[in-house]
């Protein structure tokens, strides 16, 4: 389904890590001083290494876009030019002048906007109040005139060719308007740089299309714009140049024009899948889990799979591709349209996890701190959370079995803390994910489905716990793993089935599967370039 | 952009915010309800038992009214940035007594100064609830319960068994509470003077709008870049002030200060905020809706009692009508979310 191409360009046969050197001095491309220059700028969190190069270089009246898969650096890098982090180390300069923001009003201050995908607006505010909130004009008395503040909001959204009554509150604009308010505020911010951080995911496809007439008359204005995408289509629509980063590092840039879309899916991907994750075959039996045929409107469509025992079947995709609505669908916790759920040859009854978990199935979220464990209980409690029913006389649970029964498993999955009885907030995001594992496996499930195993774990647990999983396979129990990690997958999974906008774009066995062809199925359509 | 401004421009309203939009916008205040509500009580009432409006009946009503309207002011401030003070009852007592106190001690003292001190003083102790909340990350509602019995400690401490009367306080003082000014008692004059300032602040000063930012999320107010801190301790600071300012009213009006002087008077406050449409997860409503959720739920009380209702059931009719207001307000308010989502798909 996917064809390598052959004839590389010289640009694209370079050895990644020299051109990372070759660019060390900026982009030769373009005489004019960069609006905005971030360099070789690097972040830590403990021992995760967020940002380990950030670089990128905008120019006044272009559109920029950055690139990556996920967790390779983009969000961090955002936040950075936005004066949420504090870079460890690296230059920063906006207009030719070095700068080091303390907060996001600095950062506001030298000229930087940011629009995420989803604007955080003040629902009981009104539109023009949004706009102008801490700036708002003043009139007599030296009091705000709202006169001219509505007056001015609507210049504005007249500028933008965009209808929207600035008297109205806040609360109930879709997603799109709210963007568009936060682009007036940009420009009566006379932002100098508009950071776009995913906008056009949750838009339709002619809000799309009006947020790109007003990025481009942007930019002829002069504005220099950075924009974080996964679609591809939209990337080469839009931008002038794309830079690529990965396992936070800044690759490449490219003039839109001098690359084609395998290129950039090969830069981004293009990495050493080493021996992290040992996988141990495992012996594969019967089907445990039966999709078939499954939808949910404007969610996903047509999603049909099979789980055998011992077998691991990944679930790859980009965020929002709609792979952790179907494992929730699945779970009983979301409702679906059409199609069935078969575990162990029996239909189950939608919109009810009691009868999953019943019938042996367990979930780990993929926010185990929000939705996987009780923080402030103690480890004990939440490994036997799930089977209160098990230790439970006359209604009252009875606390010796329970703290059995938890010792056992923690000591089984090698649960790092000081007591059973500490609470579980006080231990690290591995151990935390062990707890999850643990509460889930002291039911006895015969299927397993895991969001996410290894988000925000350190790079030593994390072996750890693909090692679990893996075990866990060995000892026959289906495994259904959600990952946006391309190493994960390719490592863990029997089988991959890759998802794109709510539909299974491509189902792969372990030996087909590779990153450009898993990377290729998760952006765009099967086969073709765009 | 903005200082590009014409200044005969900015006074004038836009064309279509004519006599329409008045009305339009007439309709859409949230105090609307509340002055219905109060209308219909009081003309009720009246038809009833015509001796409720009486030149000292409509007097009395405002007086009672008085005290409470300025404590919801200061809540009302608070609660619209998601934080509440329930000390005021027990800062209204220690404020009252120290009035008391004070007159005791310096009988000469300017009545000025009196309120001056008063209110420096309700300052100082709504500036500790304020520095616990910001500096200690604690809801204020578990802060504020504790200083409530702190605050109440004290006073017992202080006062002790003793009392002081309003004989013991010069004439002028408590002439406040009796003389009248276009037939308004001059402490009821004195309070809606405050209603009308801290209004125009709230609305029309980015400080005050600041403090609905605050309220309606505070998240994206500290992305912003407003001093969330900062703006939640002056506004419990501003509490302390304003019960200081009752406080001192309190010894003005009534005869006895001791050491239970405003126990209780907290839920009240946050009742008739509540009644007067300040949404009690903050971010909406205004001062001047809780001062006139402070009228009714006093006015009730009186008519209540003008009606000969069994005072039994007096509380029980105050707590359907806390409720009621509620219910109105929610439903008001899924109905307009309901119409912008209407509004907003026809846009699209």
């Amino acid at each position: 389904m996917f064809t390598r191409h052959s004839s590389l360009s010289p640009k694209g046969a370079v050895n990644f890590m020299q051109q990372t050197h070759s660019s060390r001095s900026g982009p030769a491309e373009g005489e004019q001083v960069p609006v905005l220059t971030l360099s070789h700028a690097a972040k830590t969190f403990g021992p995760v290494v967020a940002l380990a190069d950030g670089t990128i270089h905008i120019e006044a009246g272009e559109i920029h876009a950055l690139v990556g898969e996920n967790g390779a650096g983009k969000s961090t890098l955002v936040k950075i030019l936005a004066g949420l982090h504090h870079p460890d180390s690296g230059d920063f300069q906006v207009a030719g002048q070095s700068v080091q923001f303390r907060n996001v009003a600095e950062s506001k201050d030298a000229g930087i906007s940011v629009i995420y995908q989803e604007p955080t607006l003040f629902p009981d505010l009104s539109v023009a109040e949004n706009i102008f909130i801490g700036r708002q004009p003043k009139g007599r008395f030296g009091l705000i005139s709202k006169a001219t503040m509505v007056r001015e909001a609507r210049k504005l959204f007249e500028r933008l060719g965009v209808p929207i009554d600035p008297t109205r509150i806040a609360e109930g604009l879709s997603i799109a308007d709210q963007q568009i308010i936060e682009i007036a505020k940009a420009i009566s911010l006379d932002a100098k740089v508009l950071v776009m951080d995913e906008p056009t995911a949750a838009l339709s496809g002619v809000e799309v299309e009006r947020l790109f007439a007003v990025a481009r008359s942007l930019r002829d204005r002069g504005t220099g714009i950075l924009f974080i995408s996964h679609r591809f289509d939209e990337v080469f629509d839009l931008c002038d140049r794309i830079t690529v980063m990965r396992d936070g590092r800044y690759i490449s840039t490219h003039r839109t024009a001098d690359v084609t879309v395998e290129q950039i899916v090969r830069e981004m991907v293009g990495r050493d899948i080493g021996a992290l994750f040992p996988k141990t075959p495992a012996e594969i039996g019967d089907v445990v889990l039966k999709v078939d045929g499954l939808s949910r409107a404007g969610v996903f469509r047509d999603i049909s799979f099979e789980v055998r025992a011992g077998e691991i079947v990944a679930l790859a995709g980009l965020v929002g591709a709609g792979r952790t609505e179907v494992a929730r669908a699945v779970f009983g916790i979301d409702p679906y349209d059409a199609g069935d759920i078969t575990f162990d040859g029996r239909k189950l009854r939608p919109r009810n996890p009691q009868v999953a978990i019943t019938a042996g199935m367990g979930f780990v979220p993929e926010d185990r701190r929000k939705q996987g464990l009780v923080m402030d209980l103690s480890v004990a409690r939440n490994v036997t959370l799930t089977l209160r029913n098990k230790y439970t006389t006359a209604g009252l649970i009875n606390g010796g079995a329970e703290r059995r029964a938890a010792q056992e498993w923690s000591k089984r999955l090698q649960v790092k803390t000081g007591s059973q009885e500490y609470a579980v907030s006080t231990l690290s995001g591995g151990n935390q994910q062990k707890v999850v594992l643990a509460k889930w496996l002291a039911t006895d499930p015969r299927l397993l489905i895991i969001d996410e195993p290894t988000r925000g774990i350190d790079v030593g647990t994390k072996s750890e716990v693909h090692r679990l999983i893996s075990d866990l396979a060995g000892r026959g129990i289906a495994i259904l793993m959600i990952s946006s990690e391309l190493p994960e997958v390719l490592g863990m999974a029997d089988r991959v089935l890759v998802m794109r906008e709510g539909r299974i774009t491509a189902e792969l066995d372990r030996a087909d599967a590779n990153p450009e062809s898993v990377m290729h199925a998760a952006t765009s359509s099967a086969g073709g370039t765009l | 952009m903005s200082s590009a401004l014409d200044h005969k421009n900015a006074t004038t309203p836009a064309p279509d915010a004519g006599a329409r939009g008045a009305v339009a916008s007439l309709l859409r205040m949230r105090e609307l309800p509340v002055l219905i509500a109060l209308a219909l009580l009081v003309l009720i009432t009246y038809l009833i038992n015509p001796l409720f409006l009486t030149a000292q009946g409509v007097k009395d009503l405002l007086l009672n009214a008085t005290i409470i309207m300025i404590l919801a002011v200061g809540q009302t401030l608070l609660i619209i940035t998601r934080n509440i003070d329930l000390s005021v009852g027990s800062m209204l007592g220690l404020v009252a007594f120290g009035t008391g106190s004070l007159f005791s001690a310096m009988p000469d003292v300017p009545i000025i100064a009196v309120f001056v001190i008063g209110m420096a003083f309700g300052a100082l102790l709504g500036a500790v609830n304020g520095a616990l909340v910001t500096l200690a990350k604690v809801p204020a509602l578990v802060i504020t319960l504790g200083t409530l019995y702190v605050y109440r400690g004290l006073n017992n401490a202080w006062a002790g068994g003793k009392q002081y009367f309003a004989g013991d306080r010069p004439e002028e003082f408590g002439a406040l509470s009796v003389n009248t000014f276009l037939g308004f008692p001059v402490i009821t004059l004195l309070a809606i003077v405050v209603v009308i300032a801290v209004a125009i602040y709230m609305s029309g000063t980015r400080p005050g709008r600041d403090l609905y930012a605050i309220g309606s999320d505070p998240d994206a107010a500290t992305a912003f870049g407003i001093k969330v801190s900062k703006r939640v301790f002056l506004a419990f600071l501003a509490n302390g002030a304003l019960a200081g300012l009752a406080g001192v009213l309190y010894a003005s009006r009534f005869n006895s200060v001791g050491a239970t002087t405003g126990t209780g008077m907290e839920l009240t406050v946050v009742a008739a905020a509540v009644v007067g449409g300040v949404a009690i997860f903050g971010g909406s409503g205004s001062v001047t809706g809780a001062a006139l959720g402070a009228v009714l739920l006093t006015t009730i009380t009186s008519s209540l009692t003008a009606l000969r209702v069994d005072k039994f059931w007096q509380q029980a009719i105050v707590g359907v009508l806390i409720l009621t207001a509620i219910i109105i307000d929610r439903v008001a308010s899924l109905r307009t979310a309901k119409k912008l989502r209407i509004s907003e798909a026809r846009n699209v």
